[in-house]
């Protein structure tokens, strides 16, 4: 039984409250030390059992531009985000305009106690913060107190919603890693915050939170951090990068955490390396040496890095070799908008590098990173191909309750790798022959010690034995080859999640960190009696169950955060017996994307070709 | 390259292989191309050096010198990767296996034009390797393009006059932080198999620059043999892929004479041999010597500058013993209690 199912037969709040069901806004601006702030009341209500998200929206600038952060609480499990909030926490008066627009009627807005009052929408439950005040009496040196002012708001939050204390100190202490001077000043400036209200303010809207069990068992974490964790029970050894958002965090992690977990059991020495490289073509390339050296290695980035390794791609496509790429998305074309969320980059990586080449792309959802993570490297190895990741900003940057990291179930796989007793044995190889019928030949790696172990690699033209060939018939069934590799690529990748209900004749397909706001919109309409089943896909090619789920439902709806339906138009592609049944629901405007817009696109195309 | 008759018993090096041990394929480049020189030079020293050919990687650019790569040791495993990007193949080559020596195979497009980002950074970072430019100032596979190290004034049949200042890959790797710099001329076999040995030697980078001249499309209109001339008198069979026959140089002289190398095509290549008393310890007279041969229109040739004392790229990387290509499973995959740790973090 799903958490939602699960949560659905427990009771419903009384009338005139309402227990775990809200969304919070948080408006400051950046570089005033927020996030510490939002992640511990974030980690607060998780550690109060109740199903939450949090999502940074924030501006592609170091100091002093609005930001927002969205926390969404809710008690069936539904956390994608929501186009309006109950809460909003106004410490930003640049953006209160705007701010307040997204507040629903009635909803409560805490602000500092200078903030002129009249500004304030009439209808909205005001708690006015004494903000300076109480950082000025928190006895931080006076470069802090703009940092421990935030937490005036969540001691004002924990009084108004009945966040407990016990967790929110639980929190500073997961967050401050345990230093006690860093959390003893915080958690005051939290109590003395949560007094004041005791004292000053009145409780006039209805919002609550409760302790309840929708957590247990559950970790919240990142997407990035995720990927680094996966990819190092992975066995990365090398990894190369360039800095970029939203996928900086991703290797600084790797950065984090194997120094820790990857050193050689003698001399203490690294069994890793990381590059921080000159450029991605750079990091790209390097990747490349290493993986055709035999390493794990891997690179990390977002749209415009992957530009830059477009050749690069090619390369290790054609010349086969193993690399395992991220690519966290963010908002294109171009430069686009570096700090935002979308889905844009599924067609460009499906075909990166010219000349009729398809790419293996993995598509991990939400909790599905560290997996994807470690999983990457096998099929890497064994396909002797680049393999794409497809996270996103959304899912890569912010934190999301997730089931614990599962260890790796299976062994390591180094793929097809001939050894000098193998060559003994076998008296020699041929680089790029299909022995095994199934598109994937055998390598050695450089340094093998055997006469007959090195073979020449190249993006040029070649033959089974990787010598130089612009032979039509060897160039044809090279390419012949390389198809049949990419079928065989079809069994190994994940397959798609199928989530149904009996009687559906319609259907949502989709991929990645939209499946929140997918589920939320089935239950939305299911609750209206529209039954609907769901696909969420996991790889790149399509595997046979994708066309099965096509063909046997009359509609089929593609959810994706881009604006020109990218999987729509691959799915048409290569299933185009299925071709007339899809239809597409594309969206992207750098927000993550909600139910609301799902389901009313929905409803919009379902009145309009088959309400007549 | 004409394949030289078999080699005799007892001609076998250190480690018992014999020379034909260390060829390459049959070259495909223009017959009496500098190049070609080049790889035979590879060929000797690593021979000589007694080297085990499967100890060996080669990675290569793309252009004629690239292609090169295919033409020495065929027992060494080979990547003739992409236009400008074999420093980032290789960095990540060396780094996961530092047992190997590597040789990187590049031209003066390859490194000085498109790849001069990756080629300054793998100067910086010092990354172990014999890092041979082939350097001809045109590119060849295009057919004739001025290239980056291309003298200022130069005419090409079909670009014009060139009226940009060269770079040159000796400066740009000293001021680049290079532990090994040095220039050679394809012409100049004993020279050219002394350098490769040293570099092989060395324990950073090892640049080595190797004036290379193309014989088919850096010539001059005006010379008897040029590809002009040779186009007006060619037999009408013959079109545009008249390729004039030159046969490898080769030259000799004394250390600090200036020399006036003639091409059969008319072409001129000043060289110089470093002077016996310059400092190959001294970056500054390196730079110094360079600028003036710069100024007054000569080569220097020799090892300009090679430095010990910098830490390689693997040095500092800190790595273990096993080679991360080589790292048996239980040193990848951490143990389950560690991750169990992990979960609890995020709880």
């Amino acid at each position: 039984m799903s958490l939602q199912e699960t949560l659905a037969k427990e009771d419903r709040a009384e009338p005139g409250r309402m227990v775990n069901n809200l969304s919070i806004l948080v408006a400051t601006v950046n570089g005033s030390g927020s996030q510490t702030a939002n992640n511990v009341l974030l980690r607060a209500l998780f550690k109060m059992g109740i199903p939450v998200s949090g999502k940074n929206l924030f501006p592609s600038n170091i100091q002093g531009m609005p930001t927002w952060f969205t926390i969404r609480a809710n008690r069936e499990g539904f956390v994608a985000r929501k186009e309006n909030v109950e809460i909003l926490v106004a410490m930003n008066r640049t953006s209160l305009r705007e701010d307040q627009l997204h507040l629903v009627p009635g909803g409560a807005c805490l602000y500092p106690e200078d903030l002129p009052a009249d500004r304030l929408r009439a209808d909205l439950s005001r708690y006015p913060m004494p903000v300076t005040r109480l950082a000025r009496e928190s006895g931080a040196e006076a470069s802090l107190r703009p940092y421990v002012a935030n937490m005036v708001y969540v001691g004002v939050l924990a009084w108004e919603l009945g966040v407990d204390l016990a967790e929110v100190e639980a929190a500073l202490q997961i967050h401050f890693k345990g230093k006690a001077s860093a959390v003893k000043l915080n958690f005051g400036v939290v109590e003395a915050a949560f007094h004041y209200a005791t004292q000053n303010l009145q409780k006039r809207d209805p919002y609550r939170v409760e302790r309840m069990r929708g957590t247990e068992g559950l970790i919240l974490v990142d997407g990035n951090t995720s990927a680094a964790l996966g990819a190092i029970y992975g066995g990365v050894s090398f990894a190369a990068w360039y800095p970029i958002t939203p996928a900086s965090s991703l290797a600084e992690t790797l950065q984090e955490y194997l120094p820790r977990l990857r050193k050689d059991p003698q001399g203490g020495r690294n069994d890793f390396v990381i590059v921080q490289a000159e450029d991605e073509l750079g990091a790209l390339g390097m990747a490349v040496g290493a993986g055709w050296m035999g390493a794990r290695a891997m690179t990390s980035t977002s749209g415009p890095g992957l530009s830059l390794m477009a050749e690069f791609s090619g390369l290790a496509s054609y010349a086969e070799v193993p690399v395992v790429i991220w690519d966290v998305q963010r908002v294109g074309p171009s430069t686009g908008l570096p700090t935002r969320v979308s889905q844009g980059d599924l067609m460009f990586v499906h075909s990166i590098g010219h000349g009729g080449q398809r790419q293996v792309v993995l598509l991990p959802g939400p909790g599905e990173c560290f997996e994807f993570g470690w999983l990457a490297f096998d099929l890497a190895a064994r396909l002797q191909a680049p393999v794409f990741v497809l996270s996103d900003l959304d899912m890569g940057m912010n934190q999301w309750m997730v089931s614990p990291f599962r260890y790796p179930d299976r062994p390591i796989d180094r793929g097809k790798i001939l050894t000098a007793q193998d060559l003994d044995r076998l008296g020699g190889f041929a680089r790029y022959r299909d022995v095994d019928g199934d598109g994937i030949p055998w390598r050695t790696l450089p340094g093998t010690p055997h006469p007959k172990a090195a073979y020449f690699t190249r993006g040029t033209g070649h033959d089974e034995n990787a010598e130089y060939s612009e032979d039509p018939g060897v160039y044809a069934a090279n390419m012949a080859r390389l198809g049949r590799k990419y079928a065989t690529a079809a069994k190994l990748v994940p397959a798609p999640i199928l989530r149904s209900n009996p009687g559906a004749r319609i259907g949502f397909v989709g991929f990645g960190s939209t499946d929140p706001a997918i589920e939320e919109t089935r239950h939305e309409l299911l609750g209206e009696g529209t039954v609907t089943d769901y696909l969420r896909l996991r790889a790149l090619p399509f595997t046979p169950a994708v066309e099965e789920f096509i063909v046997a439902h009359e509609r089929t709806y593609v959810v994706e955060m881009n604006t020109d339906g990218q999987l729509f138009s691959l799915l048409k592609m290569d299933i185009p017996q299925g071709a007339t049944r899809l239809r597409s629901l594309a969206h992207s405007d750098g927000l993550p994307l909600t139910a609301e817009w799902i389901a009313g696109a929905f409803r919009a195309q379902e009145e309009s070709s088959h309400g007549r | 390259m004409a394949v030289e008759a078999e080699t005799k018993q007892g001609n076998a090096n250190l480690i018992g292989l014999e020379k034909t041990e260390y060829r390459g394929l049959e070259t495909t480049l223009c017959q009496g191309c500098g190049h070609n020189s080049i790889t035979s030079q590879i060929v000797t020293a690593c021979f000589q050096l007694s080297i085990p050919p499967e100890k060996i990687v080669k990675v290569s650019g793309i252009g004629c010198s690239s292609k090169a790569a295919a033409y020495f040791l065929s027992r060494s495993h080979g990547f003739n990767g992409l236009h400008g990007r074999m420093p980032s193949i290789a960095t990540g080559a060396v780094l996961s296996n530092p047992d190997l020596h590597a040789i990187g195979m590049s031209g003066d497009g390859d490194t000085a034009n498109i790849g001069l980002g990756q080629f300054k950074h793998l100067v910086r970072r010092n990354v172990p390797m014999v890092y041979i430019v082939a350097n001809n100032g045109v590119y060849g596979l295009t057919k004739g393009q001025f290239s980056a190290t291309a003298d200022q004034g130069l005419e090409l049949k079909r670009e014009g006059q060139n009226e940009l200042p060269p770079v040159d890959i000796c400066l740009e790797a000293l001021v680049g932080g290079a532990t090994f710099v040095a220039r050679s001329f394809a012409g100049d076999p004993r020279q050219l198999s002394t350098l490769l040995k040293a570099a092989l030697a060395h324990r950073g980078t090892a640049v080595l620059d190797v004036i290379s001249p193309c014989v088919t499309f850096n010539n001059k209109d005006e010379s008897p043999k040029s590809y002009a001339w040779g186009k007006a008198h060619e037999a009408p069979l013959h079109d545009i892929t008249f390729i004039p026959y030159s046969p490898e140089m080769e030259i000799e002289y004394a250390p600090g004479e200036l020399k006036r190398v003639s091409f059969e095509d008319g072409s001129v290549v000043w060289l110089k041999k470093v002077a016996a008393d310059h400092d190959p310890g001294d970056r500054l007279a390196a730079i110094r010597l360079m600028e003036e041969a710069r100024t007054e229109g000569h080569f220097v040739t020799g090892l300009i500058y090679v430095s010990a004392d910098q830490p390689t790229f693997v040095e500092i990387s800190r790595m273990s013993e096993t080679p991360l290509a080589r790292l048996p499973d239980d040193r990848l995959r951490p143990l389950p209690k560690t991750l169990d740790e992990i979960n609890r973090k995020y709880a």
